[in-house]
Order: structure tokens, then sequence, then C-alpha cells
């Protein structure tokens, strides 16, 4: 009884799903798969990026970080916070407490004045956050054009293949391709927003932030665009997850000590079977 | 357990004789995972997954208690407080790695588990309880983990927990109230991750009440074997200590190492990047997809696209799922054949797999891609077949199938004749 029971239940859901796939397969021949766009056409995925973090014995290139940093303040923190990363971790990028406490002073903070009680700005210290520089998301989103700026601190960890992902948008902006505009001619890339191959619909609310090589000045030299990219992509690959060396540098012993464990178990399992014939058979 | 053969407990020191008239616990576990439990002498390696599966039941609980002191379920400060755990709180980042990961390999674990149980028809008289109360702890933990995946309050375990609990809106009548009400609202917010918070510390404890329950229904009729043929002798078996607390040691040391290696070199590998953006009910992500071992599950729901006379495709589709795995409880009825094994069942072998594991293949494909053609057509026929395999299939082969000839016995089957005496002096271990 309960087998012709289960027949007919398993012959309705046979039969209702392939009655989906019928009408689907229907469709499919009649009017295709729909239409290609020129999202799906034209759009990259990110560049190689190698990076010094990269893989399981990588670790930061703290010099990188700083030069990364450096973009940061000068260029990305115009718009961006990081809301998760505080003053005092720059002391992992080798920053001295009074360096510091001298970056934290030129970023100002929400706080209350001590003796009237009343909300100001006041200069950061190293206990606080690296702020956004708008006050709220609607001041945010009036500011740029209806897109709020996202707080960077996650955006590695935030997007498939994180660094290469910034890296790629950061050096990805063009004017529209020829071939795009012959094969889409209705596609076009509205006012204030901006060409970019890496960004999944192609149009970025983000103006192009780096715009000439030397924009941000460093020590000895005047970095290229792509230079800057890929220090920027860096530092906030570390602003995703700062404990990622100390992860990866745990992680060695770790296994190591497992593969020792693992090997002295399977010998004695070994030695205690070994009074007993094994089995050929399963 | 029952066999006459089984080593008996002796109380040897005064603590222990103490113990054993007041409260027998080292009787207890002596009978149950020691030299007291005879267990056949030919288990492979799939019968290390119970073993590993306690384990990583263990892990959770213990990495999730340490989570729970640092993480506060407010769907304020929930994001927030995660990434607490992982750049403030010391080896905090190692806890959530291990629990995130801990989870997936839990799934992997469990899901070896249920293949061994499937191939070896372990579900068959007389271990249908064992097996039943399986799926039970199966059902449990999709609905803990599910809840799990939430507290993070990322974009994925928003939306997630929206297209889930949206399920419940399907049922005719009564589905939009019932939603609302597991909710505790009409979308989730914070009382839905109060709730869940709050069951997700609840439901291992249950898990691990079933799973009690689970191996006392084992030590009934003792465990099953790759042959399928039941015990006969005291040549038969082993004691599980010390042959298979060995056995199990190797494996519980290669399970570490692979859980490790995710944990600490590729611990988001598993993951989705979007949930490591806060929940934001106003932005939708491109492709809503739950975690890697819910993917099957989600490629049935969504194989149903179109209504059959009165029945809506989302009321087919989330009744097919809960079915997917409701047809296990039933497998012990379906499948007939008396004998055990598929090495001995050579129709129930081709199917097997040749049938089940490729469409347990392309559903997981399928579940994790998004919902367009190719997919969903793939889908839909790896679906057909599922339900024809389990309900259709299976219940014909039993009939119709002419099984290989078993071995006269399990020590047959590993030496080749059942007469020599093998556990004689020797058999003691050499240690």
């Amino acid at each position: 009884m309960i087998r012709i029971i289960g027949i007919l239940a398993g012959l309705f859901f046979a039969l209702g799903v392939l009655w989906s796939f019928v009408t689907g397969a229907f469709t499919a021949a009649t009017e295709g798969f729909g239409e290609e766009t020129a999202e799906h056409a034209f759009h990259e995925h990110p560049l190689d990026l190698e990076l010094s973090s990269d893989g399981p014995l990588g670790t930061w290139d703290v010099p990188q970080l700083q030069r990364g940093f450096k973009v940061y303040q000068e260029v990305c923190s115009a718009c961006h916070g990081l809301q998760y990363v505080a003053f005092r971790d720059l002391a992992d990028l080798e920053y001295t407490e009074a360096e510091i406490k001298a970056i934290a002073a030129q970023f100002q903070v929400p706080g209350i004045d001590p003796d009237t009680g009343e909300s100001v700005l006041r200069a950061a210290t190293p206990t606080d956050y690296i702020p956004s520089p708008y006050p709220n998301a609607v001041a945010a989103a009036a500011a740029n054009n209806n897109a709020i700026p996202p707080d960077l601190s996650l955006i590695t960890k935030a997007r498939h293949d994180g660094s290469a992902y910034v890296y790629s948008l950061l050096v990805g902006y063009s004017a529209i391709p020829e071939e795009l505009k012959a094969e889409f001619p209705d596609f076009s890339t509205p006012p204030g927003l901006y060409y970019n191959r890496y960004f999944p619909n192609l149009n970025l609310a983000m103006a192009p932030p780096l715009t000439s090589d030397g924009q941000v000045t460093y020590e000895g030299g005047s970095p290229t665009i792509a230079q800057m990219s890929e220090d920027v992509a860096a530092f906030l690959t570390w602003t995703a997850e700062p404990t990622m060396a100390e992860r990866k540098a745990v992680g060695w012993p770790v296994l190591g000590f497992l593969l020792f464990a693992t090997i002295l178990a399977w010998l004695a399992k070994k030695q205690i079977w070994s009074s007993i014939k094994p089995s050929r058979k399963d | 357990m029952s066999f006459p053969w089984a080593q008996a407990y002796e109380p040897k020191t005064g603590l222990t004789k103490f113990l054993d008239e007041r409260l027998p616990l080292p009787r207890f576990v002596y009978n149950a995972v020691g030299a007291g439990y005879p267990v056949p002498r030919n288990l492979n390696y799939m019968w290390n997954f119970g073993v590993l599966a306690g384990f990583a039941l263990m892990l959770q609980i213990v990495t999730g208690i340490v989570l729970a002191m640092h993480y506060a379920p407010n769907a304020l400060v929930a994001f927030a407080t995660t990434e607490h755990i992982m750049r403030d709180v010391n080896w905090g980042w190692m806890m959530r790695y291990a629990h995130a990961n801990g989870a997936s390999f839990f799934f992997v674990v469990i899901y070896l588990h249920i293949f061994r149980g499937l191939f070896y028809s372990s579900y068959k008289a007389p271990r249908e309880m064992i097996w039943l109360l399986g799926v039970v702890i199966f059902l449990l933990m999709m609905a803990t983990a599910f809840m799990g995946y939430v507290l993070p309050w990322g974009q994925m375990s928003f939306w997630g927990a929206k297209v889930i609990t949206g399920l419940f809106g399907a049922i005719p009548l009564v589905g939009e109230p019932l939603q609302i009400w597991l909710l505790g609202g009409f979308a989730p917010d914070n009382a839905a991750l109060n709730r869940f918070f709050s069951l997700h510390f609840l439901m291992p404890f249950v898990i691990a009440g079933v799973v009690i329950l689970h191996i006392w229904a084992l030590h009934i009729p003792g465990s099953s074997n790759p042959t399928g043929v039941e015990i006969k002798g005291e040549s038969d078996t082993v004691p599980f200590h010390p042959y298979y607390t060995a056995k199990d040691g190797f494996g519980l040391g290669i399970f570490l190492l692979v859980l490790m290696t995710f944990v600490f070199f590729l611990p988001n590998f598993l993951g989705h990047p979007d949930n490591y953006i806060e929940a934001n009910p106003l932005s939708t992500p491109a492709h809503i997809v739950p975690e890697w071992y819910f993917w099957p599950f989600y490629a049935i729901l969504r194989a149903f696209t179109q209504d059959i006379f009165f029945i809506p495709a989302k009321l087919l589709g989330v009744l097919a799922m809960f079915a997917s795995i409701l047809v296990w409880f039933f497998l012990p009825w379906l499948d007939k054949s008396p004998v055990r094994s598929g090495h001995y069942r050579p129709l129930f072998r081709k199917f097997f797999w040749f049938g089940l594991i490729p469409t347990m293949l392309v559903l997981f494909y399928c579940g994790g891609a998004p919902a367009e053609e190719p997919f969903v057509m793939l889908s839909q026929i790896a679906t057909a077949y599922y339900f024809l395999h389990f309900l259709v299939i299976l219940p014909i082969i039993s009939s119709i199938e002419k099984p290989q000839p078993l071995p006269y016995s399990i020590t047959e089957a590993v030496l080749g004749s059942d007469k020599k005496p093998v556990l004689g002096e020797n058999a003691s271990p050499a240690v």
C-alpha cells in the first residue's frame, strides 16, 4: 500500500516538474533564451592582481599598505569611510603612536562639547573609527547623485575577486567602446554616471577618482594610476581582514601538529589491527 | 548490547567499584563505545562518519557558545558585533571561521553518512528507527544552519531569511498570517533576528538529544556492515575499543586536517561575498542563493515554474522541496529487497551510480547557479528523476532484481571461509 501511494506521489511530482520543463522548453524553442544584453556582452572579469598577501604564505607588504593608506587618505576618504577600522589599528602598518595621533587629528568626528553638552565636531583620537565624511546616509546620497558611497572596510571581502575588483575598477574607466555602440545602439551612459567595463552594469556612479599619474605624492617618485590603484587595493585587503597574517601564521603549526597526530593515529591503527586479518572485500 | 560474547565490564579500582554500584557511568561508556560493544570486523572507512558527525556537533556547540559571548542579536549591531569578533576579540576570527566552516563540514560529513546509508541500505529492518531518527537529525540541522546563517545580518542573511520564510506564504489560506507570525513582522527584522538567535542556540541541544536516541537505537541491532549480512558469531566481530576507536582516531585526524585547511587558508571559500555587506531591505542582491549545502533542495524548489490546475507553481515547489526529504522517511518500506548492500544488487547499483549520484550533482550545481536557462531546465529533469528514483524505480527494482549470491557470513567475506578460528589468542590487540 505504501508503495502504491509512493509511486503515485512520485509520478505526481515528476510529471508536475516535467510539465514545467515542457512549457519552458517550448518557450525557449519559440522565443530563444532571451536577448543578449550590453551588460552581459561587455562586462569583463577583473584583471589579475598579485599582492604579497596572496596565497597560503602571503603576508603584508607594510610599505605598500602605507602607500595605499596615503591614497585612501588623500583620495578615497573624500567620499568613503572605514567604519570598522580604528586609527589605533594603523599600528599594524608600523606607524608610531605619535604618528597615529597626528593622523587621527586630521579627521573630524561627531562629539559632545564637554562644557555645553552640544553636539560638535571634534578632532579624532586613536580610539575613534575612521569616519565617513557624511553625517548620515541622506547627506551621502544628496551629495552623490543619490548613489551612497559604500563604506570600504570590507569591500574586498564583499565582492568576488575583491582586491582585483577594486584595482580593476580604478583603472577600468574609458569611453564607451565603438563595438558596443555598433552592437547596442540603445546603450548609453546617463549624465552623472561613468562607463567602466569591470562594473556589472557598466555604468558606475563613482567619478574616476584617480585621473593623473602623480596625483598622490609618494616619497621619491610620482606613481602611475595603476601603481596607486594597486596600493589602495592592497590597503583595502588589509582593512577587510587585519588578522589575515596572524591567521596564516597560526595555520601552519596547526596543520603541522595535526599531520603529526594523524600519522601517529594511522600507525596506532595499523598496529592494533595487525593481529587481525584485514578485510579484503567490502 | 545483546551479543552474548560481548566483553563484560569489570570495575577494577576502588573509585570505579564505588561508582559502579551508585552511578554506573563507566560501565555505560564501556558498553556503548568501549570494548563491550562488538562491531562487525569488516567496516570500511564509510563507517567513520557517524563518529565524525558527533565530533562536528560538539565543535559547533563549543565554538558557538564562545561566539554567543561576544555577539549581540540586535539588527542595529549584529553585523558590527560580528566584525568586532573578527577584529577585536582575541582569537575571535578563529572561532568564527571554525564555526562557519565547521557547519559546512558538518554537512559534508552528514551527506557522506547518508550516502553510506543509501548505498548499503542501512535503513532496512531491523534498523528503521535509526534511519528515521537520522532523518529527523538532518531536518533539525537544516533548520539550525539556516537560522545561524541569518545571525551575521549580512545581505544574504537577510534575503535568504526573506525567501525561506516566504515559502510559508505559499501555504493556502493561512500562509500569509503564518509567515508574519513566524517572523514577528512583515519582513525579517529585529524580532526575527532575536528569535532565530534564541532557537539557533537551543536547537543543537535538541539535536544532541536526538543523537542520543539515534545511538541508543543503533545499539539494539548493532552496526550494519558492507556485506549487509547480519552478525552470526563471535568471529564476525571485534570490540569497538580499541579497533574502531583507533580507526576513528585516524579518520578524525584526516577530518581535522581538511577542516583546518579551510579555517586557516580558505575561510571564505564556501561563503558568499554579499554576506560581508550589511543587511539592507532596500537593496536586493542580483542572485539570492543559500549556503552550498542547501543547493540541491533549492534547485528542486525553483524547478516548478508552471501551475498545475489550481495549485500554484510556488506551492508545488515548496511541497516538492519538503517532499524531497520526507520521502527518505519511507525508504525502509519502499525498498523491499531482502539484500542490503549495493555490492550484491547489480540493478540497484546501476541506478545508484548512474542515476541518483549524477542527479544530486546536477541539482547541486543548478541550485547555486542563477535562475536562468539552461540551469532551470536541467534542474527540472533532475528533479523528475529524483522523485522517480526514490518513489518509482527503487520499489520496482527491489521486486524484479535478482541479487548476486551473498557470503554466508562476515567472516567468510573477509577470510574466504568461516571455518578457521580467527579470534584466538592473537585477537587481543598488539599494544
